[in-house]
């Protein structure tokens, strides 16, 4: 089973506990009005479906509760890193090396 | 208050030699919900409010866990349960909070007997011994989000939803069961 850290809770808990909720760091347009059909298909549909590293949400749903970002390989399953929401982007680069 | 709806009366689901589990006598029960000035609110409410998710506190009639950043769970006596209502009611101007009282929303099991711990690793995924005596976390048991407080090394308390509990109030008493039969 996965082991995976809550920035919250900052324990390293079951994966049973969390839930998958999709791809990180998509800002929702501020005046969505103003988008073109195009552009609004693209926030709401458009996904990177990466293959290796992924920014992903998740949300430690019997738990604390709270929705948390992470940096998931979607091929070998590991975690490089989790952290809160509302926090910037880490360097994934960087992730990768200290990893090593 | 909403505590006519609760599905389970006080009795004893199980008593084996592995563990003893039972459905606790009604008690109120408030869901708060709040950020800011907690000092306030532990005021307001007689006992500091615990910021480490997991810790709690207690005071006279009243226990706080703390399940999340933002979130506690309230046990109140229920003769004291409107004062803390009110005394809630009365923070709303100066630190608007969310207080909902959910007294019938759950039941609580006590789980206790020299098997306690391993009665709830049936269908707990997390292990037990994460939880350190006197704190409390909200977990999963048997596909059911519950709370589950630890009083002593074997002694546990866990709050169930309504719809959920006759459901694992089953699961225990199969496990508990099962230990003691393993025991004999």
């Amino acid at each position: 089973m996965i082991q995976i850290h809550c920035p919250y809770c900052g324990e390293t808990l079951p994966e049973l506990e969390f839930a998958y909720a999709g791809e990180a760091h998509i800002e929702r347009p501020l005046s969505p009005s103003e988008q073109s059909d195009e552009q609004w298909a693209e926030f709401l549909f458009l996904r990177e479906n990466v293959k290796g590293p992924h920014f992903e949400r998740w949300r430690h749903l019997h738990g604390c509760g709270r929705f948390f970002n992470a940096v998931r390989n979607t091929i070998t399953d590991r975690f490089y890193i989790t952290y809160k929401a509302g926090e910037p982007r880490p360097d994934l680069a960087t992730l990768l090396e200290e990893d090593k | 208050m909403s505590k006519h709806i609760s599905s389970l009366a006080p009795s004893v689901v199980v008593d084996t030699a592995a563990a003893r589990v039972a459905v606790s006598q009604l008690i109120g029960r408030i869901s708060l919900r709040a950020r800011g000035d907690l000092a306030a609110v532990g005021n307001a409410i007689g006992v500091a409010l615990p910021t480490k998710i997991g810790t709690c506190a207690k005071a006279d009639g009243i226990e706080v866990a703390c399940l999340g950043p933002d979130e506690w769970t309230l046990l109140v006596s229920l003769n004291q349960i409107e004062k803390v209502e009110d005394a809630l009611a009365a923070l709303y101007p100066s630190l608007p909070h969310s207080m909902t009282e959910v007294t019938g929303r759950e039941v609580t099991f006590t789980i206790e007997g020299p098997q306690a711990v391993d009665l709830l690793s049936i269908a707990t995924p997390r292990d037990i011994a994460s939880i350190k005596v006197g704190e409390a976390r909200r977990t999963l048991f048997d596909g059911a989000t519950v709370v589950l407080w630890r009083d002593a090394e074997t002694s546990f308390r866990m709050d169930v939803w309504n719809s959920f509990a006759p459901f694992l109030a089953t699961t225990l008493e199969t496990g508990a069961k099962e230990l003691a039969a393993e025991l004999a």
